[in-house]
């Protein structure tokens, strides 16, 4: 198979197996064969890329044009590959753990369910694979659509305010900011392509330069950079593994992934570094990295503290495009490898504890810590990650981010990494240390083991060894990611 | 365009409900199919001219065709052909059997009245059509099975007349200045009279009157409730080309008869018309969101997004009248596809009203889920028609560097997102009452025809060069013209 077909089969596959999905509904079991089928394919598809975007080719394809001049277009490169990568392999981990949640829970409308799960990973391919940005709008709308089924699952009233929410915020900052600029973008730059070195360099300077990249940063309101962040929180109301991957992964490294897109290839590295006006990029970013840390502090609901976590775990992406320099981009990209594994294991965490003790309170997880010993070690190690101590993967973002916050001459940022790093201890650290040192409260459960079901430990487990594995063999991620710069 | 009018004495004679239908399908079909040909004659650029009884114009009525209503009249009769498919069985269950002959006479004479207007280069014959179109719709409103229909058709039948009556005096107050009905020769005699009072005053009495039938805010007052109580599909074939006739009625008088320089440099129009535009586009979207009659909703609805078509006519450059004119392509398409979904539902739950359709997309999934999508149109979501014409009316507000209006276009876009949320929430998050439990999937001739529209939806959303570039040539035509 050529690349080109190869990417269009990637996209259409997931859509082909939401169909098969939705057909299967009778069928638990062929349903859910189908999801973990449609899912190996997908990650097998977009491995076979690699080699070839490794090997600095760029395939591509335009399917056809939309409006004179505006084409439907995709093209692999670096920094999609990667996230395509991740969103592929963390799917087949998550259906597995869906199985085991969604059946160990009894949710209702589970086929719904698995149909928009697929068509989340169609539109987050889409995103990734997108060759220009009216191609990345198209499938960033799709997402934000094709997720709120998820969102508002349970159908209860707060599950419909959450779900407001989601959409409320996502398509407004998308469709107020986001499709403004990109209409701007084309009229000055009269392209959209996405060019290595940026479009709008030589076509506007000066204080627009800084509006436009408000209107981007803000009108990607995926990234959740503050005040547009309140939708991650409220879209906790879904089932875990929705969290998991779509608020993990999918939904928020489709943000942050943007971001960087935009950076690397609309704006270009030069022209943010140069012009002055968009400096103030870095202290937002770093506003929520920090006031995102100590809201979490106070969130007694784990998923809650986690949503927060996200937050602020988001705007280091950010803050690596902001702060314009290679290891600033290297560190952003890392840092959506490395934060997707480990929160998705922390996600999974959460579900599990719900699954088999029905908790979701910090403050109730006392002693839990022998009941769930392989939940809790897992919930251990991937704080541990995303704290960013070795011998873990979240060790290399913050490397390279402190790196780049360095060259770039800017000490309160390097200032501002660390102090988020403490607050990552004292927030994600006490839900385990509590769970292992405290007395049980809940003496149900005393000195019995009572874990999830294997279908949801063996995925965090598997994630969790992930963290371990990314920490020692970064190097090929990380020399390719170096093709960025 | 002659064979809808043989039809229809035909129809009378007949007295058939099943035989009319026959008929009204043919005509509709064969109009389509003579519509097509002429925009394939017309689509490089020249005029097809036909003088009625070999009377040459501009003594004569003169048909003239051109790229702008070559464009409307395969549009018109496009909605013509698919909704009469969809009339079999919608017809039958909202209007009463001995009334069916009545319908199908009815709609093919509104069918030939809006195939005239768009044709002729005459402007009394224009009249003439204008009214032989109305009056039909007003019997075809009147003939919804809710008594309120009557009462609608009513006010319409007023407020309709009141806008003819005005389009006439119009027209007779230009016939006194240039001596012609011709509209080609009155656009060449007009230039010496331009500032004379008579002229201007024609020019106030035709806006007026014209906008009254398009429903421009705020004389949009008849549209929500004749949308509202008329059969089904009367809904949504009127939604889907009456209003968009008048626009095109509006272009004509503006463009080619007045002259672009004229309506727009030396008169403040323009600056008036985007101000009516941004206030349907608010108002009637707010007024939409506290519906609880989802059609009503959608007939909000439609005044604000006829707002979108008057704004991108009011920006006066290339860009702008083309978003106008695939808007108005474009808006055809979803609220005719809106329409006939929400007649699938009227026609099993009797009503479409919110507290009566809780949990309908279990029950009529397809039916709902083409809703959704025509609804995702008119908030403009990439992928659908919606976002296409939105697209090009923000890019012609930057390009006459209004970026308070592009941000006007996109804020009031937000205010569908909540008035179709409302209609997801229902549908989709509550369960299901024992009424609507029972329901089953709207019938098939209705779902296909509604499908299509909604397919055409995404069709053109995705590869939008027919209708860009069919519209982009229509814009040049009419920019030309008036130079």
């Amino acid at each position: 198979m050529s690349p080109v077909d190869t990417i269009l089969t990637a996209l259409a596959v997931p859509l082909i197996g939401a169909v098969l999905i939705a057909a299967a509904h009778r069928a638990p079991n062929v349903r859910e064969t189908i999801t973990l089928v449609t899912a190996t394919a997908l990650f097998l598809l977009v491995a076979s890329l690699l080699p070839e975007v490794a090997a600095a080719g760029r395939p591509a394809v335009t399917l056809f044009e939309v409006m004179p001049g505006l084409a439907l277009k995709f093209e692999v490169e670096p920094l999609g590959m990667l996230f395509a990568l991740v969103a592929s392999v963390l799917w087949i981990v998550t259906s597995v753990y869906s199985i085991g949640y969604m059946r160990g829970n009894e949710e209702e409308n589970q086929t719904r369910y698995y149909v928009c799960f697929a068509g989340a990973l169609a539109s987050a391919i889409g995103i990734a694979f997108a060759g220009n940005l009216f191609t990345l709008f198209l499938f960033y709308e799709a997402l934000t659509l094709i997720t709120y089924p998820l969102v508002a699952h349970h159908g209860t009233a707060e599950a419909m305010h959450g779900g407001r929410v989601y959409l409320g915020v996502l398509l407004t900052t998308s469709i107020v900011f986001l499709l403004t600029v990109i209409i701007w973008t084309w009229s000055v730059a009269g392209t959209l392509d996405f060019v290595p070195g940026g479009i709008l360099e030589g076509k506007v300077e000066g204080p627009v330069v800084g509006i436009m990249l408000a209107l981007y940063m803000f009108g990607i309101g995926k990234a959740a950079l503050m005040p547009f962040h309140r939708w991650l929180p409220a879209a906790m109301v879904a089932p875990a593994p929705v969290s998991a991957l779509l608020h993990a992964v999918a939904v928020v490294k489709a943000g942050v992934f943007s971001v960087m897109k935009v950076a690397v290839y609309v704006f270009g590295v030069d022209l943010l570094s140069s012009e002055t006006s968009t400096d103030w990029l870095a202290y937002v970013a770093a506003f929520t990295i920090l006031a995102a840390s100590i809201v979490a502090l106070r969130q007694d609901n784990l998923k809650r503290r986690l949503a927060y976590s996200t937050v602020s775990q988001l705007s280091y992406v950010v803050l690596g495009a902001a702060l314009a320099n290679a290891a600033g981009v290297i560190g952003g990209t890392l840092q959506i490898a490395m934060h997707a594994c480990a929160k998705i294991t922390l996600f999974f965490c959460a579900g599990a504890i719900y699954t088999a003790i029905h908790k979701n309170d910090v403050s109730e997880l006392d002693g839990m810590g022998k009941v769930m010993p392989f939940t809790f070690a897992a919930y251990t190690v991937a704080a541990l990650s995303v704290i960013g101590l070795p011998p873990l993967g979240g060790a290399w973002s913050k490397f390279f981010l402190i790196n780049g916050a360095v060259d770039a001459g800017t000490l309160l940022m390097v200032a501002v990494l660390i102090a988020s790093s403490l607050l990552n201890v004292a927030y994600l650290l006490t839900p385990a240390l509590r769970a292992f040192f405290l007395p049980a409260k809940d003496t149900h459960y005393a000195g019995k083991v009572h874990e999830a079901p294997l279908a949801c430990v063996a995925p965090l487990c598997a994630t969790a060894a992930g963290c371990v594995l990314l920490f020692f063999f970064a190097q090929p991620i990380f020399d390719f990611v170096a093709l960025l710069v | 365009m002659v064979v809808p009018l043989i039809a229809a004495p035909l129809m009378v004679l007949l007295r058939h409900g099943g035989f009319a239908w026959l008929l009204a399908t043919v005509a509709s079909w064969s109009s389509l199919a003579v519509s097509a040909a002429l925009l394939g004659e017309v689509a490089g650029g020249g005029v097809i001219s036909y003088a009625v009884g070999s009377w040459a114009p501009p003594w004569g009525i003169e048909y003239r065709i051109d790229s702008v209503n070559a464009f409307l009249l395969v549009l018109v009769s496009l909605i013509a052909s698919v909704v009469v498919i969809y009339c079999r069985d919608s017809v039958e269950a909202e209007v009463a059997p001995e009334q069916h002959y009545l319908f199908y006479t009815m709609y093919v004479l509104c069918l030939a009245g809006l195939l005239g207007i768009a044709a002729t280069g005459d402007g009394f014959n224009l009249f003439v059509f204008l009214e032989i179109s109305s009056l039909s719709s007003y019997v075809l409103i009147a003939l919804g099975r809710d008594r309120r229909a009557l009462m609608a058709s009513y006010q319409y039948l007023i407020m309709g007349t009141i806008g003819a009556t005005f389009i006439v005096i119009g027209v007779g107050l230009l016939f006194l200045m240039t001596g012609t009905l011709n509209l080609a020769d009155m656009a060449t005699r007009l230039p010496g009279v331009t500032d004379t009072r008579p002229v201007l005053a024609a020019l106030a009495f035709l806006t007026v009157g014209i906008s009254l039938k398009l429903a421009l805010f705020p004389l949009h007052l008849w549209l929500p409730n004749a949308y509202a109580y008329a059969p089904s599909a009367v809904t949504a074939f009127l939604a889907a080309t009456a209003t968009k006739v008048s626009v095109y009625v509006l272009l004509r008088f503006y463009y080619s008869v007045f002259g672009e320089s004229a309506i727009f440099s030396a008169l403040p129009m323009g600056e008036i018309l985007l101000m009516l535009s941004l206030a349907a586009m608010f108002i009637a979207s707010i007024v939409a969101i506290f519906q609880q009659d989802i059609k009503r909703l959608f007939a909000y609805s439609s005044v604000a997004q006829i707002g979108y078509i008057t704004l991108g006519v009011s920006l006066d450059n290339m860009t702008g009248l083309t978003g106008g004119i695939v808007h108005l392509f474009n808006h055809a398409l979803t609220k005719g596809a809106l329409f006939l979904l929400l007649g699938g539902i009227a026609l099993r739950v009797g009503a479409v009203r919110f507290d009566a359709i809780g949990g309908i997309g279990r029950v009529m999934p397809l039916t709902s889920f083409g809703i959704v999508i025509g609804g995702l149109s008119l908030i403009g979501v990439p992928g659908t028609v919606g976002f296409v014409s939105k697209w090009y009316l923000v890019l012609a507000a930057f390009e006459v560097g209004a970026w308070w209006l592009a941000a006007l276009i996109v804020l009031s876009s937000l205010l569908a997102v909540i008035y179709v949320w409302r209609f997801v929430e229902v549908a989709y998050f509550r369960e299901p009452g024992a009424a609507v439990a029972k329901l089953r999937e709207a019938p098939l001739s209705m779902l296909a025809t509604s499908w299509l529209m909604v397919a055409a939806c995404v069709y053109f959303g995705l590869d939008a060069s027919l209708t860009v570039g069919g519209a982009a040539q229509a814009a040049a035509e009419l920019l030309g013209s008036g130079r």
